[in-house]
Order: structure tokens, then C-alpha cells, then sequence
């Protein structure tokens, strides 16, 4: 089995808060990223497939096909965007950079033709990211 | 649900690597340029990863806040523009990026919000360590 990693960058705005709290506890609990005007960061995201090597072409996954999946469903949806106001994915939960590798997960989750999606990473700034496996755990069927 | 949040933090500091008890020409051979009398110095990365499940509240795995206050007193102010040599914790083994990241961990496994899942240090951007489970190598008091 060999892995294959494809970068992709989109820049967004977000905020922090959580509309079951007071002002005063966002403002303690997330800082500078509960200001409501939003923010706005330059993500990386780094999208790892798993796969076996196809003997004629020597491809896992044609890069340009997975660079075409997360134009499609990751960067042309997310990219230029507020991600609490304008995409649904955060409707409910905080566009934080864990939810936001959750979210890509779900979006090309079975997206990948040949491949299997083995990690997602999302970079908020260089010295912070997450990862996300697609370890749901009992929450799998929300 | 599991994710992994990891957060990259910077300091720079000095060290020598030598052995007491070598001869001159055994440390100078054991350790190259790095036995050089007066010591040298490094920017050091300190990549520390943990997991745990989405707070549903806050989005997130552990608040940067906390981790970054927690850096700040352990980490960062303990060891930025320092020379290693001269701390406690290296008064009994050589202040080696191995050793030191097996000090980072056990610092880092004290961070009460989240589960420590690993340790990344590069002391340049040629040479990183990873701490990979149990270290049997005694170590000063930390």
C-alpha cells in the first residue's frame, strides 16, 4: 500500500462563538477569535489517500484527478468565503481547525475513486494544524 | 470521534555535547564539532501532538489558550536563550535533542486538557526526533 499526500490552499474568515453562551463567556473562553467582525486565515490542507499502485499507469490516484476533487469539494466551496456564514457545514459547530478537518473528511469521503482517504490535515497557520483519521467513533451515524 | 490537534512552538538555546568522563580525544571523536569548547547554538522546533474528542461547546480538542499559556511557563520560559549545559535537567546526560525531547514529553503528558499523543523536535531543519513510546534513558529532574 502506498500513501499519497496532495496540498491544496483556500484563505477564509471564521469566528469563534457559541450562541448557547453570554457575550462576556465567548470573549473569556476564545479571545481575539470570538470578535464578531471574523477574522480570516491562508489554510493548507493536506489530503492523504491510501491505495495500491495500478500497475499499468504506476498511479495510486491520477493527481490531477484528486487536485480536481478538492478544487471541487473542498477549495472552490471554502475558498474567499466566511465559513460561519456562508457554508452550511458550520451551521451547527465551530468552523475551529478540528472541525474544519472533520468537515473535509465528510466531504471527500468516497469521493476518491480507487483510493481510500487515510488523513486529512488542515493547517490554520504553520505552526498549528489538525488531523482527522475518520475516527468517528459512536458518533458515525451523525 | 477522534482528532489530533498539534501546535509548533520555537526557542532558541546553546549546548555542548560532552562526556565528563571521555578522554579529550574520545568526546572529540564521539562528538565532532558539536565538542567544541564553548558550545553552539540551534533554533529548536517543538511539535507536540494531542488527541482527544471535540469539546461540542468549543470545537476543539484543547483551547490554544491553555496550551499556549502552558508552553509559554514550562517550555518557552524555561528554555528559550538558555544554555542547556547549565540547567538541572542536563546535569547528568548530554543535553542531545534526544534526550531532550524525551524531557518535552514529559513535560507536555502534564498538560491537564488533553491527551499527549506525541513529540516532533527538529534542532535544525536537517535533524528531528521523534519520541516513540517508553524511553529507558534515565534523565535529570525535569
Amino acid at each position: 500500500m502506498i500513501l499519497l499526500t496532495r496540498k491544496a490552499e483556500f484563505s477564509a474568515a471564521h469566528y469563534y462563538w457559541n450562541n448557547a453562551w453570554s457575550e462576556e463567556q465567548n470573549e473569556r473562553i476564545f479571545g481575539k477569535c470570538a470578535n464578531r467582525n471574523g477574522h480570516g486565515h491562508n489554510y493548507t490542507l493536506e489530503v492523504t489517500v491510501a491505495g495500491e499502485v495500478d500497475p499499468i499507469t504506476g498511479f495510486v490516484v491520477d493527481l490531477k484527478l484528486l487536485k480536481e476533487i478538492l478544487e471541487r469539494e473542498v477549495v472552490g466551496v471554502y475558498d474567499h468565503r466566511h465559513l460561519n456564514l456562508e457554508i452550511p457545514d458550520f451551521a451547527t459547530v465551530i468552523p475551529t481547525t478540528e472541525n474544519i478537518a472533520v468537515a473535509v473528511w465528510r466531504r471527500l469521503d468516497g469521493k476518491i475513486p480507487n483510493a481510500r482517504l487515510h488523513r486529512v490535515r488542515v493547517y490554520e497557520m504553520p505552526d498549528l494544524f489538525a488531523d482527522f483519521y475518520g475516527e468517528f467513533g459512536e458518533e458515525a451515524s451523525q | 470521534m477522534k482528532v489530533y490537534l498539534s501546535r509548533r512552538y520555537r526557542f532558541s538555546a546553546s549546548h555542548r555535547l560532552h562526556v565528563d568522563h571521555f578522554s579529550d580525544a574520545l568526546n572529540q571523536e564521539t562528538f565532532g564539532k558539536c565538542n567544541n569548547p564553548f558550545g553552539h547554538g540551534h533554533n529548536y522546533v517543538v511539535q507536540v501532538t494531542f488527541s482527544g474528542r471535540i469539546d461540542t461547546e468549543t470545537g476543539m480538542v484543547a483551547n490554544l489558550a491553555d496550551l499556549d499559556s502552558f508552553a509559554q511557563e514550562h517550555l518557552l520560559a524555561r528554555f528559550d536563550h538558555t544554555n542547556l549545559n547549565t540547567l538541572d535537567l542536563f546535569q547528568n546526560v548530554v543535553p542531545t535533542t534526544e534526550n531532550f525531547a524525551i524531557a518535552v514529553e514529559r513535560i507536555f503528558r502534564q498538560f491537564p486538557h488533553a491527551h499527549l499523543e506525541s513529540v516532533h523536535v527538529e534542532e535544525t531543519g536537517n535533524n528531528s526526533f521523534d519520541f516513540a513510546g517508553d524511553a529507558l534513558t534515565p534523565i535529570g529532574r525535569y
